[in-house]
């Protein structure tokens, strides 16, 4: 039998290790899938999480899928830490590249050094305007928002595909269901073009993640989210404003997620499709959790987690493996990095029989 | 009225899946556990249900396969957050996004391959009666299956001591405890029951629903599930009439898609989405009725004192 003791303090010792020890179980759990599926175990996991890394173009290619994931999971950490409980990120993430489409897509003649400042902060606007609805709906009507901010994000996905299949496709795009490609002035630039492809997004992201490390340390705002999180009872007490602090967390986490969204879409993408994301909204919970909550921990986190994305495919091309083992890395991720975190509050104890009684 | 009886027997194909997986996720919520990886295990019965078939030729060997892939499948998420007494939230989405990984991955052999069909039930004379008979006798057998397992359920969880347990484990557990019930083994069985259901749904699309494997086809199903136990405010019966309303969502908007109003589809194929927004609202909106129904210990971690 497995027993748990609490400890009488939090163990820092785990606190630090228990997302390594999360990733070193992921690889053998993977070393153990790819000899099932009767690959060379070393050889895999080095094409795996290796060799993406070993040239500068795929360092960019890696910046490029990690900024999204850790601009969404930032503002996530603010959301689960103060107990709300956002999983419609996806959704978000979408409403953000839509509204901040609307200047490349309805205005295109509209170029100026003003264009990508305004579709970035229309994005923000969308994010955060999509991440009020299951805001409002907890408050108002006392509702379960992790379902509604998860059916919004079906809704807003069909959403997309009727834009980009109606209103918003290309006039001389041959049918093609896909908005005109945006101009120059529209598109996210490139931070060094001679070496690859990394565009501004990842700057984004690390601001936001050094900015949200402060607020969350440094400020009042910070500890009062900590508090709401930690014990409503007390939050009330100390005058804490709860319903206020429903649409904060969920305004501020769809608010990031809408500028990856609209970051995604002007950078690496260039246009609208009826697909944008591959799941980022998704992953980056995966990502909060990696990175313990905390801001830093999640740029780190943010990374790990693209390069399975990158490794994905690199297995796919050299080694002929699915793409879909990526996901299948992501889920177990999870669940190792959840389990991991019970030892840093529980001791474990194992015994052959359960006491009985007291 | 054959038009009228064809379409009812839409609408009991669309919602049986999300009433089995509802009641199972029921069963799960009364003993205080909340199990968000209901997409998840009800995408992996939908796959090893489809592939089991697929290579056996038999239905219901798949049948057979995805509810016990359904129960296995939810073993992690039990281990986790009751044994390691993990977040059950986050737990739970853990879950879901493995699921929809490792179903995509099974599912690549199949997909595009068509699929063996689970055969309707068919009894000479009963099922040829007009306007009723294919509706009362000439279903397929998982949704027979799934009435009774309601009728099951709701009489476990009400009429027998196993189930009166099981619902002071969800109302109290540290009475529960104190009263020598096992509170995790139990909590341990429930999960794996609604992992089992989940299957069951899961195999209901893909063999029965639409015949083949497409990657994601649960498509929120499971979700929406979770959503009906809440409506539902944690009754059996409640569930079915939940199941039935968006089984009519459903269908109504696929047969609005076919009719052509000029309104586009995609919004259509959000109803279901936006439906079960609304009737959220609806419910929970009462607030005392929807604290008087939640179990108590609902998605509090429990560890046991020495």
């Amino acid at each position: 039998m497995i027993m748990l003791v609490k400890r009488p303090q939090h163990s820092a010792l785990f606190s630090a290790l228990s997302p390594f020890i999360a990733f070193g179980l992921t690889l053998i759990a993977g070393a153990i899938v790819f000899a099932l599926s009767g690959q060379n175990p070393l050889t895999a996991l080095y094409t795996y999480f290796v060799e993406p890394l070993s040239e500068v173009w795929s360092l960019h290619e890696l910046a490029i899928k990690a900024a999204p994931l850790i601009l969404i999971a930032v503002g996530l950490s603010v959301a689960y830490q103060s107990n709300n409980w956002n999983i419609g990120a996806e959704g978000q993430f979408i409403a953000g590249a839509l509204l901040g489409s609307v200047p490349p897509v309805m205005f295109p003649e509209w170029q100026s050094v003003l264009t990508l400042p305004v579709m970035l902060i229309l994005g923000l606007i969308g994010g955060a305007l999509f991440g009020a609805i299951p805001a409002l709906l907890k408050v108002r009507f006392n509702t379960n928002e992790i379902l509604t901010s998860l059916m919004l994000v079906y809704a807003m996905q069909l959403f997309l595909d009727w834009m980009v299949r109606g209103p918003w496709r290309n006039p001389e795009g041959n049918n093609f269901p896909e908005t005109r490609r945006f101009n120059p002035s529209a598109i996210l630039p490139e931070i060094m073009p001679a070496s690859g492809r990394a565009n501004w997004g990842i700057v984004f992201a690390i601001i936001a993640a050094v900015l949200v490390w402060y607020m969350m340390k440094r400020t009042k705002r910070g500890f009062d989210i900590r508090v709401q999180g930690a014990s409503p009872r007390a939050a009330r007490f100390a005058g804490i404003d709860a319903p206020k602090m429903v649409f904060f967390a969920f305004m501020f986490s769809g608010a990031l997620a809408g500028l990856a969204g609209i970051s995604e879409v002007s950078g690496a993408i260039g246009q609208l499709r009826p697909s944008i994301s591959p799941g980022y909204g998704f992953t980056a919970i995966i990502v909060a959790f990696l990175g313990r909550l905390n801001p830093l921990g999640i740029v780190a986190a943010g990374l790990v987690l693209a390069l399975t994305y990158l490794g994905g495919e690199a297995a796919q091309i050299s080694l002929g493996l699915s793409d879909k083992l990526a996901r299948v890395f992501q889920g177990m991720l999870l669940f190792f990095v959840l389990a991991c975190d019970t030892l840093i509050h529980y001791r474990i104890m194992f015994s052959a029989r359960q006491a009985k009684g007291n | 009225m054959e038009i009228f009886q064809s379409i009812l027997l839409t609408i009991a194909t669309a919602a049986t899946p999300l009433l089995i997986a509802a009641v199972g996720e029921l069963v799960v919520e009364r003993s205080g556990v909340l199990n968000l990886g209901v997409e998840g295990m009800m995408v992996i019965g939908a796959v090893v249900g489809f592939a089991v078939s697929m290579q056996t030729g038999s239905p219901w060997l798949g049948v057979l396969a995805a509810i016990i892939a359904g129960a296995l499948f939810s073993l992690p998420f039990a281990f986790l957050t009751l044994t390691l007494v993990t977040n059950q939230v986050a737990t739970g989405l853990a879950l879901t996004l493995a699921g929809l990984g490792l179903s995509g991955l099974i599912g690549e052999l199949f997909v595009g391959q068509a699929g063996v069909r689970l055969a309707n039930i068919h009894i000479p004379f009963l099922t040829d009666l007009p306007l009723v008979g294919r509706l009362v006798f000439g279903q397929d057998p998982i949704f027979y299956m799934s009435l009774i397992l309601v009728a099951a359920v709701s009489w476990f969880l009400f009429k027998t001591r196993a189930g009166l347990t099981l619902r002071s484990v969800g109302d109290n557990h540290t009475s529960a405890h104190a009263l020598g019930i096992p509170v995790v083994k139990v909590r341990y069985l429930a999960v794996m029951f609604g992992g089992a259901c989940a299957g069951l749904a899961g195999a209901h699309l893909s063999l029965v629903y639409t015949p083949q494997w497409v990657e994601n086809m649960t498509a929120g199903r499971g979700w929406i599930a979770l959503a009906l136990v809440v409506f539902a405010s944690w009754r059996p019966w409640r569930v079915v009439g939940g199941a039935y309303l968006f089984g009519a969502v459903t269908i109504g908007q696929l047969h609005a898609q076919a009719l052509g109003l000029g309104i586009p589809s995609q919004l259509l194929s959000s109803l279901p989405y936006l439906a079960t927004i609304v009737v959220l609202v609806l419910i929970s909106g009462n607030r005392r009725m929807t604290m008087m129904n939640t179990p108590a210990s609902l998605g509090r971690p429990f560890v046991a004192d020495r």
